[in-house]
């Protein structure tokens, strides 16, 4: 048994993940919607370490379709990596409540639904681990992004807690907070190149943190740093800033 | 956001394309011009650089590998490294390598790199079967040695400048193991260096450290390095992340007295004499590498590579007048690399001829180039050539003189309407 499931396959981090752990021997599940689009970067992985790719049709937002999906795979994962991410447009979102719903139910529900479903097998089986990407836009609200960032921090409550569940069984669970990544959901973004990550840097990151159970992975690891200082501001003086 | 290349200078505007797909490169072909494909950004001077920018690194899948022949087919944007990483494991290695490899196999393509082996396998373009380029109307056009036979001599070493490279199928050569049984000597002057080379020469990597501040008898001691692949077995190889630069230097770290001291702390660790070592791939092929970010160490200024080649009837006397102007002028080099190459091939702006090359590193300061111009004018003296890939000052009037086959080059251009469309910085001053 050496696949690891990797949900939201067609995001920049994923594809790195992939890389990574095909590297260091790992079978790969990549799931996503239209996942025959990554046919080419399936092939990229067996080329390059002659491991398993499979490709697994999934759409997050369909709830109901997640328990097939599940029972359908035939070779269980030892792992899933979740780096379903829709950061969506807040001022749409703001007066279109059908982009909030696309924004919380990619980010917070649908990997939810999934992940319950996972969690109940995993723990049966008391072994395995669920890595969940959240963001450290889930720590404090603010007005560009707080769609996204109320989604993320409830799944980083919802991870919290589930590692808490699941830490008899042996599963681990980690919780990881990117700051800035370099990729198409923030292409175009003006990004400070030092507080900036690339997919492939978070990506070793995970490996690392993964293997090393640890329970939360803030990368870049100043990020950590940057987020309590953020925390820390008082309420009365955050609401009158920009950041 | 600016690109720069890996010398930090110049600093200049421009404005970058990225791609998902062919359909997209050819939109970006035919609505610009001006443009230059950008790999990793490991070329020194400004032949990336552009007011139009082609980024090409996230095209980097791995396309097949034929188990049988060795051949392996991918895309332009993927890296020396990727393939070091997948291969060197199951016994593979690169035909041809840089003595970086974080180099994209399509920089590696435009460059025509060459390695410690140049002498005995000579250029990149030697382990390449075939490779596939959008040129400027949109067409992609497979080049081999026998096919497009004049765009695949004007685009190996041709600096990008023929049109986009999209991938390439290039031979890998077997190993059977991943260390490097090493041969270090160390010689006292410029005359016992050639004689080392020859004398290992049969062995098919070799490099010389120089020691470049060395004055008078001196002049010319170097460490020179050769060796061949082990024959134990044994494949493990683990890329090295080993520390990194973490921010630019203040330039004034960088100085004649750190530069001394680092030579001759260099040279003195070494024993006397002939030894041997084994040493892993990282350390014979990258040893840089293992230095993330070694650029800043020169400060905000920038700095250059200058590398030149010449003949070998006059590298012994050229080098001797080179080495002697540098020693005198006081501006020390961190790095200033020897080697012997073999012969030249048939590309129209490949760097290699047969004779001796020498790098060397420099901080952009005042008064530097105009120490380069009169080493300038000693190159074509002695019937040398200037490396583009390193190169951001050299004037027109020097490059040409060391080219012979340029004005195939440019009538190639002309004729199929690159001239437009495909430039860099560095081609309009070399006119090119």
């Amino acid at each position: 048994m050496s696949y690891i499931l990797i949900v939201g396959a067609k995001s920049d981090i994923a594809k790195a993940v992939a890389r990574e752990y095909s590297k260091n021997g790992y079978d790969i599940y990549l799931a996503g919607r239209k996942i025959n689009e990554l046919e080419d970067f399936a092939n990229d992985i067996r080329v390059r370490g002659v491991r398993n790719v499979k490709l697994l049709e999934l759409d997050i937002t369909n709830f109901s379709s997640h328990e097939e999906f599940y029972n359908n795979i035939e070779e269980k994962p030892l792992g899933v990596i979740s780096a379903v991410g829709y950061l969506g447009e807040q001022k749409l979102a703001e007066k279109d409540f059908s982009e909030t719903l696309n924004i919380i139910n990619a980010n917070y529900t649908g990997v939810i639904s999934l992940f319950n479903i996972i969690a109940d097998d995993f723990e049966d089986r008391k072994n395995g681990f669920m890595v969940g990407i959240s963001s450290v836009a889930g720590e404090r609200g603010r007005k560009s992004n707080y769609m996204y960032g109320s989604a993320k921090a409830g799944l980083t409550a919802y991870l919290s807690g589930l590692r808490n569940r699941l830490y008899e069984s042996q599963v681990h669970v980690m919780t990881v907070k990117p700051g800035f990544v370099a990729t198409k959901m923030t292409e175009g973004m003006d990004l400070p190149e030092k507080l900036t990550a690339s997919p492939k840097d978070v990506a070793e990151d995970i490996f690392e943190s993964q293997q090393k159970r640890k329970s939360i992975l803030y990368t870049k690891w100043i990020w950590q740093y940057i987020m309590m200082i953020i925390k820390l501001i008082p309420e009365w003086q955050f609401r009158k800033m920009s950041i | 956001m600016s690109l720069m290349s890996w010398g930090l200078y110049p600093k200049k505007d421009n404005q970058v394309f990225k791609f998902k797909n062919y359909q997209e490169i050819k939109e970006i072909i035919q609505n610009n011009n001006s443009l230059i494909s950008y790999g990793n950004g490991r070329s020194y001077g400004d032949s990336a650089l552009s007011k139009n920018i082609v980024s090409v690194k996230s095209h980097d899948y791995f396309i097949d590998f034929d188990e049988v022949n060795g051949i392996l087919h991918l895309a332009s944007g993927a890296m020396l490294s990727d393939v070091l990483n997948s291969f060197v494991p199951r016994g593979w290695f690169l035909k041809i390598t840089a003595g970086t490899k974080l180099i994209t196999v399509g920089g590696a393509i435009a460059s025509d790199i060459h390695g410690k082996n140049h002498h005995i396998e000579g250029c990149f373009s030697e382990c390449i079967k075939e490779f596939n380029i959008m040129v400027e109307n949109g067409d992609i056009l497979t080049c081999s040695k026998d096919k497009n036979i004049e765009l695949f001599r004007a685009t190996c070493g041709g600096m990008g400048l023929t049109g986009v490279i999209l991938d390439a199928k290039i031979y890998l050569k077997k190993i059977n193991s991943s260390t490097i049984l090493q041969t270090t000597i160390k010689t006292k002057n410029l005359k016992e260096t050639f004689d080392a080379f020859e004398e290992y020469s049969y062995l098919p990597y070799s490099v010389a450290w120089i020691d470049c501040l060395a004055k008078g008898k001196d002049i010319g001691k170097c460490l020179l390095m050769a060796g061949d692949f082990k024959n134990d077995g044994k494949l493990d190889y683990k890329s090295k992340n080993g520390l990194s630069i973490p921010f630019t230097f203040p330039s004034f770290a960088l100085n004649n007295w750190s530069v001394r001291a680092f030579n001759w702390l260099y040279y003195a660790k070494s024993p006397q004499g002939i030894s041997k070592q084994s040493v892993g791939i990282d350390t014979f092929f990258y040893p840089l590498d293992a230095i993330g970010h070694w650029n800043r160490i020169y400060g905000n200024g920038g700095f250059t590579q200058y590398q030149f080649i010449l003949p070998k009837e006059t590298s012994y006397k050229g080098l001797e007048e080179i080495l002697q102007t540098i020693s005198d002028s006081g501006k020390g080099s961190f790095l200033a690399v020897l080697k012997l190459y073999g012969k030249a091939n048939e590309n129209y702006l490949s760097f290699p001829i047969e004779g001796y090359s020498l790098a060397l590193d420099f901080k952009i300061e005042d008064g530097l180039f105009n120490l380069l111009d009169i080493l300038d004018k000693i190159v074509v003296k002695y019937k040398g050539r200037i490396y583009l890939t390193k190169d951001v000052r050299v004037s027109k009037d020097i490059f040409e003189q060391g080219y012979p086959q340029i004005d195939k080059f440019r009538e190639f251009r002309e004729k199929n309407n690159m001239v437009e469309k495909f430039s860099s910085f560095q081609s309009k001053r070399v006119g090119i």
